[in-house]
């Protein structure tokens, strides 16, 4: 394993990122406000509890799931696309390095930045509600698993997407959708029966159920499958990146 | 491997793309350490296509490619790791710094961080004081130097300059000749893809040329001019004369439509002109002026690509 070439890719990656810090970090934090102020205020004033949790706590989990898919898709995808899109590619083509090192050097860097993002959002939740996590650890590393499983997901985005519109079509079209309709700003035990059963094939939910579990011990989706789901999503992310680097699928020609 | 082995080895390497256009036709080369290659060829003819598939970005149809004596599939990152690539575009992050840039290089190539050779290398390619700079405030000289240090950021033995001086100006690209002597007399080998001669003519040890995808030729650059390469005498006459007097006819002498010179062609290392001079003296043929032109590389190139089989006239 060449750690050098995957500590210089993550490195170059954390350096790109921190360019943009305040554009990186500010900008989730005013959003997060805004969605307290809508939902957990607006909107929860007029609902009572949900599971036995207030509706503005409710909500933090699902809060810090959206933006942190959201921006561990975008991050991944442009931390691989960018390269492909302005030629320095080459390099990473032409170095002595495997696909499993690349991957592990732009999906770490993109799971940090995601991670720390979701920290923060943490963080500003506790300015507008009282939280308590039931189960700490696990509230940390299911952060952790689904940053890297997403920024896995980006990274697949970057490789296909062979302009900066099909590079946002995932994030808008797919992941938005997904993880507004997967239980972030509601329990499924609220939609009627059949809509309970269409959302199970929403991999979405099954992140949202995990981590809302390890804050308040309550979970929408029995907890075995869910975690099962989630070693699928990630078999199939990593067997569809070592197709992409097998076949040199828009990599090589 | 020992230290008289090629350094770069091509055998019978073919490429073709999904599109049924074939880029490469049975390409075999040997490359010597230390020398210098020129790949002359024009636009299409496969050179990018050939340094791109020994560096890893193209994958070959067929044929075999070693460096160093490892063989760039089997063995890719021992032989990647004796490469170094500067690409015909500028294709450099425009917010990153110079310094970081080629730092990252290194790094990429599984080397630990040297500060002292990147230092060093900066200060060769003259961009030390622009370290601290973000590369979109570079000229387009700089730029390519900054290529041409992230290529060498690791110590590569092999450096494949992609049209190193493509459509850069005059001044800069006898700067970039200047950087390649150096580059040489510390030992690296140079493979170059040109399609100006004079660059060819300048710098190379040996002249590679391909065209449709096939190397046509690849000799040595003196005994290549040697053996191609004519010179061409146009002997300005006092008096025009009707006819090539017999006495000069064993020099092949032609007369010039007005009659006012004779042209006289050799090859280059031909006989002396003094016997020519003696016998035009002695026809009595007074000689008003003499003027010489020598083929160039160039004509030479021209005559190879378009019979397309490697022979010249």
């Amino acid at each position: 394993m060449n750690w050098l070439a995957i500590w210089a890719i993550y490195r170059h990656e954390m350096v790109r990122a921190f360019r943009t810090v305040l554009q990186s970090l500010v900008s989730p934090v005013i959003t997060t406000s805004l969605y307290f102020v809508v939902f957990g205020g607006a909107i929860g004033s007029r609902i009572e509890q949900v599971e036995g949790v207030s509706y503005a706590s409710f909500i933090v989990p699902g809060l810090i799931m959206l933006t942190v898919l959201t921006q561990s898709v975008t991050n991944a995808a442009f931390g691989i696309f960018f390269p492909k899109f302005i030629g320095s590619i080459y390099e990473l083509l032409s170095a002595p390095v495997s696909f499993l090192e690349i991957v592990i050097g732009f999906v770490s860097a993109a799971a940090t930045k995601s991670f720390l993002i979701g920290i923060v959002i943490f963080i500003t939740a506790h300015a507008f509600v009282d939280i308590e996590v039931a189960h700490p650890i696990l509230m940390v590393v299911i952060l952790i698993v689904t940053c890297l499983v997403f920024s896995l997901f980006g990274f697949i985005v970057g490789i296909w997407a062979r302009n900066f519109e099909q590079l946002q079509l995932v994030p808008l079209l797919i992941i938005t959708p997904l993880v507004f309709l997967g239980g972030s700003f509601y329990s499924i035990s609220m939609l009627p029966p059949v809509w309970q059963t269409v959302t199970l094939f929403n991999p979405v939910v099954y992140l949202v159920s995990t981590y809302r579990w390890t804050f308040f011990g309550y979970a929408d989706v029995n907890l075995a499958l869910s975690a099962s789901m989630i070693v699928l999503f990630v078999a199939l992310c990593l067997g569809v990146i070592w197709w992409m680097f097998r076949t040199g699928y828009r990599l090589r020609t | 491997m020992n230290e008289h082995d090629p350094i770069l080895t091509v055998d019978r390497l073919n490429k073709t793309y999904d599109s049924g256009h074939t880029a490469l036709s049975d390409v075999s080369l040997t490359i010597e350490r230390g020398e210098i290659l020129a790949l002359l060829g024009p636009n299409g003819a496969g050179k990018t296509t050939l340094i791109s598939t020994i560096c890893g970005l193209v994958r070959p149809t067929s044929g075999r490619v070693s460096v160093g004596g490892y063989d760039i599939v089997d063995d890719y990152r021992k032989a990647r790791s004796l490469i170094g690539l500067v690409p015909q575009e500028i294709t450099l992050e425009p917010f990153e710094k110079v310094w970081d840039t080629v730092r990252f290089s290194r790094g990429l190539f599984g080397k630990r961080a040297n500060d002292a050779h990147i230092e060093r290398l900066l200060k060769a390619l003259t961009l030390w004081d622009k370290r601290d700079a973000a590369v979109m405030e570079l000229s387009g000289g700089m730029k390519r130097r900054v290529l041409i240090a992230k290529a060498l950021a690791h110590e590569p033995r092999v450096l494949f300059l992609d049209e190193p001086t493509a459509g850069v100006d005059v001044e800069l690209r006898k700067e970039m000749w200047a950087v390649v002597a150096q580059l040489r007399a510390d030992g690296v080998t140079i493979i170059l893809t040109t399609h100006y001669i004079e660059e060819a003519e300048a710098i190379a040890d040996r002249v590679g040329i391909i065209s449709g995808g096939k190397i046509l030729l690849v000799e040595e650059k003196g005994a290549l001019m040697k053996r191609l390469g004519q010179r061409q005498v146009r002997i300005h006459l006092a008096e025009p004369v009707e006819r090539v007097p017999d006495v000069l006819s064993n020099h092949g002498l032609e007369r010039a439509e007005d009659g006012r010179s004779l042209i006289y062609t050799t090859l280059e290392g031909g006989p002396p002109l003094a016997g020519l001079f003696a016998d035009l003296a002695g026809a009595g043929i007074v000689v008003a002026d003499v003027d010489t032109r020598r083929r160039s590389l160039e004509d030479i190139f021209v005559e190879l690509v378009h019979n397309g089989n490697g022979d010249a006239a």
